[in-house]
């Protein structure tokens, strides 16, 4: 508790204008049930839920609607009680505007819950935990939603040491991960226990930007309240993107998770405090994730965290704090790394953070972009030590090579690089433009190989089917076996001469060696792709229509 | 609309660049002080040629001309040329120093951020090369006097009055082509333009750029890199041989203080355009500029070899660069990500 934890840096960070403190002058406030729900099935990284209703059904607060589709996934819950009246496509809360399955639903007002009752983890074995966890729909709060049974892992005894709980919260605007731990300090580190029993962890870091001196007070009094010594409560440095897991294990364990590792390879397990708290609604008190808590700030009269029902639309929630008049675009998230939503008429999901409301006044477009003058501003900043300006470089040139070289997959999109730039240079644009490009053309190629197997399996197989004709119809004639030997020999003859023989030899190693060559420079991005990944691709894929039309103009500038 | 980022911090290069112009400042108060106002002629007409070339080559290339003209980039181009070229020198060949930069080195490579050499040493370089005297004509210590400096510029040229072998021009004439007796002691003790430190009112001129590369780093315009690096190298390796052989090498107080050093080290060298980027990549390619700068400042013809160290490492920059590069995160240890 009190232990002096050795606090380690890491490189770059900006310090922009943090906006938060509107939105934590009044508690945490329900925001009322709407009087639809779009609840949309897909709200996690992994296979879409499958729907458990149809339209017409009843259904009560927190009954599951739908279900995980295999291990890699995570349940949906109604958030209250009501009348299915539809499971249909509907916009999603996404830059791409497209649409996905939604179960929509009326409420009845009554707010009527499933039975609850407490699991007792203890009992169970961790299997069954974390299928029950899987069930009541836990996922990472932090933005990420990455399914959380699937993090709750002990893994081989002993290789587990600490938890991480992510309450760094270094975005602008946004407040609600501050809130919680204020207000709900003691039951976020109940489900900090659990989560630590079921990692086997020896102790608890959980890491605090320290521009939020109440939450680590709330923190510190309920860890003391506790009386459990394995929980530190740690307040990092004030420096954007400090919460980022990487620089967050980084500032509080001095572990660096190289890209394409887990941390879990380094005996650390990073949870947001979000989803603490989620683990357990979910564990003692038998609650599945129905809501959340949402900071609704920027362009708006009263800034304000509510406890907000999935699916209920951002319309509705941005209504409760009078948006001023001249408000523009709402944004899923922050300023640094949010997102544009296509309509305000979106559902609130579990990734929603933040709705935060946007005008020209407060986000002015850039302005216009000039050239690169390569002062270095961003390396300074980049939090992944990488040089944003080479990489920009490439990417611009469309050569993607050695945007790759400069380890363009190590980005972490966190925007300082851009938001230093005195070019004005939209530099994250570039990179998911590059990253979009390449993972595109890395499925062309695999297909374009596919085909290329097909078509040369099918000339082999003709070939062969030719020579098995022939030696058939040579078998049938009146001369009989001599000339079917001798055309059998004809056919096969060529691949028989001992010169031939090698030769085949030298080719086909030689296709060996190229197979090999290609593989070594295809190292990362396609293979062995982790759910989180996947889905990471499937949600850029999506972008990168936008992004291309986007990029149009800037690549073309100076051609 | 943009994407994330939605706000950015307000910086510019327009705001850079002047911040670097403001840096010059000192220097050329002191220069003004110690040598007339000639100086303040030629960065008028340094900075004239400058945006006239810079506007006519946007307008030919395409490019939106008050954007680009308004980002200074041509300006401190246009201010460097004029510092380093003698402050009498007759006007066109100031200009003509302006033109090849802005034209030659800067434009015809693709403009702002594309040029691989550093544009003010490429006149510099040029100008040197096609008219070796002309650019080793400079005004005597003192002799502040407008008129005469004036007519130096733009005619009738009467010269023998006012100017004055520059001190490393001095001090190499007299070691390399008098007689063999000549020592560094002697040189420096015999001749008026040697000051206590440096060249007589240069080592003050070399002050005043100091402060404003102070300013600079104070700034975040400039890291530590560049400067530290070229200074340290010019200290240790003039301060290497005069040890050895005081009566043939010069100590390192006069070359710090001497010609463009100074400059060089923080405005010069500095130029992220053409130099390194990576703080490895910067020290080594700055330590480079240092140890040219020596070699031809003592082996050389020419008064000052910073111009021509500095091309030469700009042609290693990316080379450099490219092994130079610093380890991502993660990728700092071979295993294990233990510290």
């Amino acid at each position: 508790m009190n232990v002096v934890q050795k606090l380690f840096g890491f490189h770059g960070g900006v310090k922009p204008n943090y906006n938060k403190e509107a939105s934590t002058r009044l508690p945490i406030a329900a925001a009322p049930a709407p009087t639809r729900l779009v609840i949309p099935l897909h709200q996690s990284i992994g296979g879409p839920p499958r729907p458990l209703v149809k339209a017409g059904d009843r259904v009560l607060k927190g009954q599951r609607i739908g279900d995980a589709d295999g291990d890699v996934s995570s349940a949906v819950h109604a958030s209250t009680s009501g009348t299915v009246i539809g499971v249909e496509m509907r916009l999603m809360p996404h830059t791409s505007g497209l649409s996905a399955m939604c179960v929509v639903i009326e409420p009845d007002g009554r707010d009527e819950w499933v039975e609850r009752k407490p699991f007792d983890f203890r009992a169970a074995t961790p299997t069954a935990t974390r299928d029950y966890l899987r069930d009541a729909g836990v996922v990472g709060l932090g933005g990420a939603v990455f399914p959380s049974h699937l993090k709750l892992n002990a893994g081989k005894q002993g290789r587990l040491d600490t938890l991480v709980l992510n309450g760094a919260e270094c975005e602008p605007f946004i407040t609600c991960d501050d809130v919680l731990m204020r207000e709900r300090a003691d039951p976020l580190l109940r489900g900090a226990a659990i989560m630590r029993e079921m990692l086997e962890a020896s102790r608890v870091l959980v890491g605090i930007e320290d521009n939020k001196p109440e939450a680590i007070a709330a923190l510190e009094a309920a860890a003391k309240r506790a009386n459990d010594a394995s929980i530190q409560i740690v307040a990092v440095p004030t420096r954007y993107p400090a919460g980022g897991a990487k620089q967050l294990i980084r500032a509080l364990t001095g572990i660096e998770v190289p890209h394409g590792e887990r941390s879990t390879d380094y005996g650390v397990q990073c949870f947001n405090v979000g989803t603490a708290y989620a683990i357990y609604e979910a564990i003692e008190l038998g609650q599945p994730l129905i809501s959340r808590i949402v900071t609704v700030a920027g362009n708006v009269g009263q800034a304000r965290n509510y406890q907000v029902l999935f699916g209920t639309s951002m319309r509705d929630l941005v209504a409760l704090c009078s948006p001023l008049p001249d408000t523009d675009r709402i944004i899923m998230g922050g300023p640094m790394m949010g997102f544009r939503m296509p309509s305000d008429d979106v559902p609130v999901v579990k990734a929603t953070n933040c709705v935060l409301v946007g005008s020209q006044k407060l986000f002015p477009p850039p302005p216009p972009e000039m050239p690169c003058i390569r002062c270095g501003e961003c390396a300074k900043v980049c939090p992944a030590d990488l040089q944003p300006f080479e990489m920009y470089w490439f990417a611009r040139a469309r050569i993607f090579g050695k945007a790759q070289e400069y380890h363009l997959f190590d980005c972490i999109e966190c925007g300082c690089c851009a938001y230093v730039c005195p070019s004005r240079i939209p530099l994250v644009d570039y990179y998911r433009f590059a990253k979009s490009e390449i993972w595109a053309r890395e499925v062309e190629k695999e297909a374009a190989d596919e085909a290329r197997d097909r078509y040369e399996f099918r000339l082999l197989r003709e070939e062969r089917e030719k020579q098995e004709k022939a030696a058939k119809l040579a078998a049938k004639t009146a001369a009989g076996r001599e000339k079917a030997a001798a055309a059998l020999a004809e056919a096969e003859k060529p691949a028989r001469t001992p010169e031939e023989e090698a030769k085949h030899a030298l080719i086909a190693a030689a296709l060996e060696r190229a197979k090999a060559q290609k593989d070594q420079v295809h190292p990362e991005n396609t293979g062995n792709l982790t759910p989180e990944q996947q889905a990471e691709i499937a949600a850029i894929e999506a972008r990168r229509a936008e992004i291309r039309e986007q990029a149009k103009p800037h690549l073309r500038q100076d051609d | 609309m943009n994407n994330s980022p939605y706000f950015l911090q307000p910086a510019s290069v327009q705001s850079v660049m002047l911040r670097v112009l403001l840096a010059l400042i000192p220097g050329i108060a002191v220069y003004v002080w110690f040598f007339g106002a000639a100086i303040l002629v030629q960065i008028a007409l340094a900075s004239v040629t400058a945006l006239l070339a810079e506007a006519a080559m946007l307008k030919l290339r395409g490019k939106p001309v008050m954007m680009f003209l308004a980002d200074g980039s041509a300006l401190v181009t246009a201010w460097l040329i004029a510092l380093t070229f003698p402050p009498i020198a007759p006007w066109w060949l100031t200009v003509v120093g302006v033109l090849a930069a802005i034209v030659i080195a800067k434009h015809l490579y693709g403009g702002l951020g594309q040029n691989p050499f550093n544009p003010a040493m490429v006149a510099f370089a040029l100008m040197i090369v096609a008219y070796p005297s002309l650019m080793s004509q400079w005004p005597a210590v003192g002799f502040t006097e407008f008129l005469p400096q004036w007519q130096a510029i733009f005619g009738p040229r009467q010269l023998d009055a006012i100017t004055m072998a520059t001190p490393l021009d001095a001090l190499r004439t007299a070691l390399h082509t008098a007689d063999a007796r000549a020592t560094v002691a002697g040189v420096l003790g015999s001749s008026a333009s040697f000051g206590n430190i440096g060249g007589k009112g240069w080592e003050w001129v070399a002050a005043g750029y100091c402060v404003g590369g102070i300013y600079l780093l104070q700034q975040r315009i400039i890291t530590w890199h560049m400067p530290a690096a070229f200074l340290a190298t010019l200290f240790v390796i003039s301060g290497g041989f005069a040890l050895y052989d005081p009566t043939r090498f010069v100590g390192p107080s006069f070359h710090l203080f001497t010609g463009g050093a100074m400059l060089g080290a923080f405005f010069i060298v500095t130029d992220p355009v053409s130099g390194c980027t990576t703080p490895r990549g910067k020290l080594i390619f700055a330590a480079g500029i240092g140890l040219l700068t020596w070699i031809i400042r003592t082996f050389g013809a020419y008064p000052d070899g910073i111009a021509f160290a500095v091309l030469l490492m700009n042609i290693a920059a990316p080379l450099i660069d490219m092994n130079t590069q610093p380890p991502v995160f993660g990728h700092k240890r071979k295993a294990g990500g233990r510290p």
